[in-house]
């Protein structure tokens, strides 16, 4: 006590500010990890058939958490038939009013379990407890209280279109929401009264887990939904089982396009949201400072590990210097380190080879003649971890510009008229979000007219609502999530037949 | 305190430092660049979640107090009530010699000469409201003449209040004018420009009032005269805050930020330090640059000091009224 008194005060007399943030870490004490987690099948948590199990760690201190089972064709095969019994034995014929109080249940459980999903997430993923606590939970329940509400009203929905579930659906979701693409994935599909096997990804299983342990106390019938751990491989069992109808991915382009070509002609119905490379568009009439937190909320973000993230930069070139300057001393006021802070703003990379490949981004910017600023904050010894990261001179052509990095690197460019930034932000293959910044009512819809962009967000950025549908053009994917639009992909509706909706 | 205030001391004691003239106030508020009230309010609130540590917050207490301007302004204010007033601005605590003084009090120019006599040599200033405060309608001899006054008596400071009829009225070169004409009178004392952020509507405004009045050489941007309903707030505070950072940068000259109005818990108190902290940094961080004024948000620092060092809160009774 006297000690810090004394600082104060010798301080206080230098005239020198005392000035930290506390460390204000989550306690972990709420998370009760096993050992071991089995895959969750049939309404119960099983030995997988293939005999082999996986480590999971926090990408954060490299310390492992939990053995996660690795589903093997076998597993994958057995949750397939789970579902599939449900489906036809109880889910299917159920009514949407009794779907409902599932979806409602589930819901609830996530809002009071919140604190401990939260903390997990931030454990297994490595994303800042601020984000988990603020964002990924309460969108995760408000996903399940969205489509408990559709689950009744399908014909309302999709008037005279016979509205009725599809069957089986493998669902494979990616790292960098686990949870929240967890409740994308099985609200919809749920409360159109398919059943499901959910394949969470490889590094972060554990919420999806949890999420399962929920489900089981919630006494949603067995086979409802199903979850198999694991890499690629039941990934891959999952898409090529004839038990499946849907498949819905989320994840990379790449393996987007192996699905595709899996599923082609087998009669299964396909949704995709794969990579994005958004342009985040800053006009000379913007709220600059607004616009500084939006560019580095777009980008910073969960570490950049997010597909719809605004990664690259284009201003309007009076506005370039000033913006510039605002970012990189707003740059300078991020904090990084622990993710179970709550005063944290960037927390760890998902994993080593995501590092590597944020690395390698990095190198190439720099041999391609881009100029690189990074954030001076210190990195901690053990886990993965990646500097706040801006590229300036860079044009259409680097790497930077072009491909999706999924780290927390920007690249910025310039335009000179509203028709070069449309160009310039479609001049990619991807077209998953767009930002636009401007006090300019007639521009932003001019733009977002223009914008080849799933989601075209004005004056913000990264806000999501499950009221809002949200996908991709060309390579970003194709299918909705979200609103009315994301319960589409899991029914099976008459063509347009009703004279009353033409 | 350090080396801010040679700063602060010579921009002082140029008098008239207003860096535009008159014909460039209606350019001036137009290149403002304009606030998004979204994404402005959710930065302020992500802003007051951040948690500093205990000895942090000690050093903040105790700079809320170093920044307090000690503020009374009630029709019914009488020399009784000054003379208290003073006697806590210099001994917050009279059982705690470490609590340091307030920087200030702040009171209605008849009770200026009360506050100066006792005030004297104890290195608290006196702060006067002046110009037609709250509404700054009188005629504009009169508050020129009222400044004048109350800078005669020898006030260190001068707390007067932006013209918004002329403001909100597009008027810009005439509130501009004013604004110069005040500067003027107001001499070699410091002075504080109230906004009065609840009255301007939108955050664009408060923004272009602030560029205004730190343009005609306001030592000071300040929210509010604590006379209407809506105080400061956590948004408008950072909204005169981003103003000032970038007024710095163009001009080289730092202008200090006066929240008022509402302010009465230490929670609030250290909210707007991390404001300040974040958007204008450590330079900010001295009563030079960033006042609080409040009536009764002083005993309650003094209970969170306490409460801090001991680890216990005590009874209400042991804080003088005063």
């Amino acid at each position: 006590m006297a000690k810090i008194e004394k600082q104060a005060r010798s301080a206080l007399e230098q005239g020198e500010p005392v000035w930290e943030y506390a460390d204000a870490p989550e306690s972990t004490e709420i998370v009760h990890l096993r050992d071991r987690y089995g895959l969750f099948i049939g309404g119960e948590f099983v030995e997988p058939k293939s005999g082999t199990w996986f480590e999971t760690i926090d990408p954060s201190n490299e310390q492992p958490l939990a053995q996660v089972a690795e589903a093997g064709p076998e597993d994958v095969d057995l949750a397939v038939h789970a579902a599939r019994d449900a489906y036809e034995t109880h889910w299917r014929d159920l009514p949407g009013s009794e779907r409902a109080k599932y979806l409602y249940r589930i819901a609830r459980q996530i809002q009071e379990r919140a604190r401990e999903f939260a903390v997990l997430e931030t454990m297994n993923g490595g994303k800042p407890i601020k984000e988990s606590r603020d964002v990924d939970l309460p969108l995760a329940a408000a996903h399940f209280f969205y489509y408990a509400g559709w689950a009744d009203k399908l014909e309302y929905a999709f008037p005279n279109r016979r509205p009725r579930p599809i069957g089986v659906a493998g669902q494979i979701i990616p790292w960098n929401f686990p949870l929240l693409m967890a409740a994308w994935k099985l609200a919809p599909a749920l409360a159109a009264g398919n059943t499901v096997v959910l394949k969470p990804a490889e590094t972060t299983p554990l919420t999806a887990l949890l999420l399962g342990e929920l489900i089981r106390e919630a006494e949603l019938p067995p086979g409802v939904v199903n979850i198999v751990t694991g890499a690629g491989e039941p990934g891959a069992a999952l898409v090529n089982h004839d038990g499946v109808d849907k498949i819905a991915f989320t994840g990379s382009t790449e393996v987007g396009k192996i699905i595709r070509r899996a599923t082609a002609g087998t009669g299964k119905r396909l949704t995709l949201e794969l990579g994005g490379k958004a342009a985040n568009i800053v006009f000379e009439d913007a709220p600059l400072d607004q616009a500084v937190e939006g560019v580095v909320n777009g980008i910073f973000f969960n570490q950049g590990h997010v597909c719809c993230a605004g990664s690259r930069l284009l201003v309007e070139e009076p506005v370039f210097e000033p913006l510039l300057e605002k970012l990189k001393e707003r740059l300078q006021t991020l904090r990084l380190g622990n993710p179970l802070d709550k005063n944290t703003d960037i927390g760890a990379i998902n994993s080593r080879a995501q590092l590597q490949r944020i690395e390698e981004f990095v190198v190439a910017g720099v041999q391609e003649g881009a100029e690189m600023y990074q954030a001076d904050c210190d990195l901690p010894e053990r886990g993965f971890w990646f500097r706040p990261t801006l590229f300036t001179n860079v044009s259409q052509s680097h790497r930077i510009a072009r491909e999706e990095i999924f780290g927390p690197v920007l690249s910025i460019l310039t335009f000179r008229t509203p028709a070069e930034a449309v160009e310039k932000a479609n001049n990619t293959p991807y077209g998953l979000s767009a930002g636009i910044w401007t006090e300019k009512g007639s521009r932003i819809l001019w733009m977002a007219e223009r914008l080849e962009a799933g989601v075209v967000w004005a004056n913000t950025f990264n806000r999501f609502d499950p009221a809002s549908p949200f996908g991709g053009y060309k390579e970003s994917g194709f299918g909705r999530e979200g609103g009315r639009h994301g319960l589409e992909p899991y029914l099976e509706l008459d063509g347009g037949n009703g004279a009353s909706t033409r | 305190m350090g080396s801010m205030s040679t700063a602060a001391e010579i921009e002082r004691s140029r008098p008239g430092l207003a860096l535009y003239a008159p014909k460039d106030a209606a350019r001036l508020v137009g290149r403002v660049t304009p606030v998004d009230a979204v994404g402005l309010t959710e930065r302020a609130a992500s802003l007051a979640k951040r948690s500093i540590k205990r000895d942090s917050k000690l050093w903040a207490l105790d700079l809320a107090i170093r920044c307090m301007d000690l503020t009374t302004l009630e029709g019914v204010d009488t020399t009784g009530k000054v003379v208290a007033m003073c006697a806590k601005a210099v001994r917050p605590n009279p059982v705690d010699a470490s609590i340091p003084s307030v920087a200030a009090v702040c009171l209605y120019p008849q009770l200026v000469s009360v506050a100066l006599g006792h005030l004297k040599g104890t290195g608290v200033k006196v702060a006067s409201v002046a110009g037609g405060f709250p509404s700054g309608l009188a005629p504009l001899g009169a508050r020129l003449a009222e400044i004048r006054e109350v800078v005669d008596l020898g006030v260190d400071e001068v707390d007067m209040v932006l013209n918004r009829s002329l403001f909100l009225g597009g008027r810009y070169a005439e509130c501009f004018e004013e604004l110069i004409a005040a500067r003027d009178a107001a001499g070699q004392a410091h002075l504080k420009v109230i906004l009065e952020t609840g009255e301007l509507g939108s955050y664009d405004r408060i923004r272009q009032a602030s560029v205004l009045a730190m343009a005609a050489g306001a030592d000071f941007i300040k929210t509010s005269t604590g006379k209407i309903a809506v105080g400061a707030e956590l948004a408008s505070g950072l909204c005169m805050m981003e103003g000032a950072r970038d007024f710095f940068h163009e001009t080289g000259h730092r202008v200090g930020v006066k929240v008022a109005g509402g302010v009465r818990q230490s929670k609030q108190a250290i909210q707007y330090l991390v404001l300040l902290y974040e958007t204008l940094g450590p330079d900010w961080m001295t009563p030079d640059l960033f006042r609080i004024g409040a009536s009764t948000l002083l005993n309650d620092v003094l209970m969170q000091i306490d409460k801090e060092r001991t680890g216990r809160y005590q009874s209400p009774d042991y804080y003088t009224i005063d």
